[in-house]
């Protein structure tokens, strides 16, 4: 597959129809090359002095958050800010929410002072499924993170990451660890880096393996070591501490043992341009060792951020300009 | 007031009939089944052809109507009317109101509404524990006294399996059975559809099979234990079917209901997530429906029971997580079956009858699902071949949750009496009378 840089000076068809982006599942491989595409151009406004472009001018998003993540707020925030579009944050303590009430309340309130697009994150999965059933097109959702169905976004600004360090995940070896069965993020990536051939293979105690993982396209493990062998990239997840109260496993310290990933593991089991990654915020010496994390060779922690915040201006920018003459990309900046 | 309804199809399971006969309805009761029946001894005359099945009214086992206590949802009144309008004469109402239908009291109160408001007959479940909080027992004798037909903590599950061999020792005293709602609780948790793939694509917490069919395994071994009579309520698992049809051929008094959306539908269809998909059981895999369609062919499972649960629309708006579960059922029963397995060639007419009527009626020993001179004149009159859309906006009833909204059925009831009072009748019934009218 052509990297983003070298298809991006040919001007590309309008692939991009969608006023939502709820799953990676939903995805065409042609819809992913337009994001990646985008991103990589809004990429470029982030390395300059002044970062901002009139693009969105006029527009307002709303970050609407059920659940905390000061991250991946952030990043929208900026991503909007970057765009010039008005942004309203609405942070809802999950202690005042009751039974998911008051979220098509919120919705219609925030529509009704007329902002345009609205990023959700909530516990519930499923919710933006709702939400865009009841809006259509009147409202441009984004899944920020529902439940433990997906986040499409991480998993976008995840390819997008791997592919600035190489050229095509066709065929990469691509491990995820952790808790799968409660990971939005890695059913996400699941998706999408198998849409671009990569062999993914998921890791994790039997306990934290979802049923039906047969019919996705990974192979699931419960020995890391067997799992890390040859891999090209490994991906490690945020595992909830309450999960042992669950008696999903049964301490951290055992998890950590076997489930952690570590500079003797990766130096055991994988070649030396095995690349590392995380979604964060990370768990230290729990899923991931602080010397691997912090491995300027090995981890592109910190860059998947900065991609964050790219992938994030590329997909307001796309759902926000549908039906504007299209979304090619010599107005965007 | 004499009824003849003529030239039908007379569809009688009890007495093996499936042959075109009269019927003459006299006040309340049958008093005649014969084959040309002389239109001299009727007032009234209702001409059917031999394409209208006249069959005993339809039973269900499994219904609530949320009375006393949540009537934004349904009451006595409403269900009773969808029930008439699915061709149902008989229904079990399940006791977990609010408050639960667990002493004399609120009996009388339940029992007093539906001699006030019912247009059918409506038979009283009780809890088989106070508050369905499985603890303490409650006054079995003295609440079957008062018209009690089965005890149930429905909703929720005997998790403590020594109150629950209790209950099936005293139950079997006054002879009504302990229905199961076969749940570990431990096991579903947090739940809200089938444990698989589908539940791991939309990111939902699941239900293993195992939480049903260890509850199941656990009370055949109670009532084999007891002498204690189970009924297993609206079963989804093949495991659940298996254990079902071994403890049958073991010999013991042993039933079950299966409803019709865990016959029609998969986990697939929650993929939209539609809260009117979500169940409790849940819908499960397909390798499990093709086993309850199994169980029902060949006899394991006794009756289809349509487990009618009312929600408003602000609660199924809800989020998967916390909308509540269940469908309404009554006014789309008997279409979908027939659809399904009629329509499809699975089960002859008097097969359907004995499952949605004959057997129920014999689960709970309700004076019911026959028909014969001299009984209440319960009757449904069915035409197989009407087809017709399912609209949940013009049900009877007062909620709108029916996962089979939108579907194009053939097959439905056009009329139905009870005890000689035509309740319901569709508008091609109606036409049917004025036909008759003009002819007089």
């Amino acid at each position: 597959m052509p990297s983003p840089t070298a298809t991006l000076t040919q001007a590309p068809e309008a692939v991009w129809h969608r006023r939502h982006v709820i799953d990676s599942a939903l995805l065409s491989r042609a819809e992913v090359e337009e994001v990646l595409r985008t991103a990589k151009t809004f990429a470029s406004i982030l390395a300059r002095p002044i970062k901002k472009v009139p693009t969105l001018r006029g527009k307002v998003v709303a970050n609407v958050f059920y659940e905390d993540s000061t991250r991946t707020r952030t990043s929208f925030e900026l991503a909007a800010k970057y765009l010039s579009a008005d942004t309203v944050n609405f942070s809802v303590a999950t202690s005042s929410v009751k039974k998911g009430e008051s979220l098509l309340d919120t919705a219609q309130t925030l529509v009704a002072m007329g902002i345009d697009a609205m990023v959700i994150r909530h516990g519930s999965s499923g919710v933006c499924h709702q939400l865009a059933q009841t809006f259509g097109d009147k409202l441009a959702i984004i899944n920020a993170g529902d439940g433990t169905h997906e986040h499409p976004t991480q998993g976008l600004l995840d390819l997008y990451s791997i592919l600035e360090r190489v050229p095509s995940v066709e065929g990469l070896k691509i491990v995820i660890v952790g808790d799968i069965a409660h990971s939005r993020v890695a059913r996400s990536n699941i998706h999408l880096l198998s849409l671009f051939g990569a062999d993914v293979h998921v890791v994790a105690p039997s306990t934290l393996l979802p049923a039906g993982l047969e019919k996705l396209p990974c192979t699931a493990h419960h020995n890391l070591e067997a799992a890390l062998e040859g891999a090209d990239i490994v991906m490690g997840l945020r595992l909830q501490l309450e999960r042992q109260k669950s008696g999903l496993i049964p301490s951290l310290s055992e998890y950590a043992k076997y489930y952690g990933i570590t500079r003797e593991r990766l130096a055991l089991c994988c070649k030396p341009s095995t690349i590392v990654m995380h979604p964060g915020p990370m768990n230290r010496g729990v899923e991931i060792s602080s010397d691997i994390a912090d491995d300027p060779h090995r981890s592109i922690i910190t860059h998947q951020v900065t991609s964050g915040v790219a992938i994030r201006m590329a997909l307001l920018y796309l759902v926000l300009t549908i039906g504007n003459g299209g979304s090619s990309n010599e107005n965007i900046a | 007031m004499k009824t003849l309804l003529k030239g039908g199809r007379l569809i009688n399971p009890n007495t093996q009939t499936d042959a075109v006969m009269d019927i003459l309805i006299e006040d309340d009761v049958i008093r005649a089944i014969e084959p040309n029946i002389s239109i001299q001894d009727a007032t009234t005359v209702i001409q059917l052809t031999p394409e209208h099945w006249v069959t005993p009214g339809l039973v269900d086992l499994h219904v609530h109507f949320r009375d006393p206590g949540q009537s934004a949802k349904e009451t006595t009144g409403t269900g009773s009317k969808a029930a008439a309008a699915g061709g149902y004469t008989s229904v079990c109402v399940m006791p977990n109101t609010q408050p639960v239908i667990d002493n004399l009291q609120t009996l009388d109160y339940v029992n007093n509404v539906i001699q006030n408001d019912a247009v059918i007959n409506v038979y009283p479940s009780a809890a088989v524990t106070k508050g369905q909080i499985g603890e303490e027992l409650t006054e079995m004798i003295s609440l079957v006294k008062r018209g009690v037909v089965a005890f149930t903590d429905d909703g929720h599950c005997v998790m403590n399996a020594n109150i629950m061999q209790l209950a099936l020792r005293y139950a079997a005293m006054v002879e009504v059975p302990i229905i199961c709602h076969a749940e570990d609780t431990h096991l579903s948790a947090k739940g809200c559809m089938n444990e698989g793939y589908h539940a791991t694509l939309l990111g939902l917490p699941g239900i293993p099979n195992t939480a049903e069919s260890v509850i199941v395994a656990r009370d055949i071994e109670l009532a084999r234990f007891t002498g204690g009579r189970v009924h297993f309520a609206h079963i989804s698992t093949r495991e659940s079917v298996d254990l079902i049809r071994r403890a049958k051929a073991d010999g013991l008094q042993i039933t079950a209901e299966v409803t019709p959306h865990h016959l029609v539908y998969t986990d697939a269809a929650l993929s939209g997530y539609d809260t009117d998909f979500k169940m409790h059981p849940p819908l499960r895999a397909e390798v499990d429906r093709q086993a309850l369609i199994n169980g029902l062919l060949d006899g394991t499972i006794d009756a289809i029971a349509s487990d009618h649960a009312p929600h408003t629309p602000d609660e199924k708006t809800l989020t998967m997580d916390h909308a509540p579960n269940g469908t309404i059922g009554l006014e789309t029963s008997l279409g979908v079956i027939l659809t399904h397995f009629y329509q499809n060639q699975l089960l002859r007419p008097i097969e359907i009858i004995q499952r949605m009527s004959t057997q129920p009626a014999q689960c709970f020993n309700l004076p019911a699902g026959e028909l014969a001179v001299g009984m209440p004149a319960d009757i449904a009159v069915i035409d197989p071949n009407l087809c017709w859309t399912v609209d949940p906006k013009r049900f009877e009833s007062k909620s709108r949750n029916s996962c089979f909204k939108g579907n194009n059925l053939i097959g439905k009831a056009i009329a139905t009496f009870v005890a000689g009072q035509n309740v319901y009748a569709d508008p091609t019934f109606e036409a049917l009378k004025q036909t008759q009218l003009m002819a007089v």
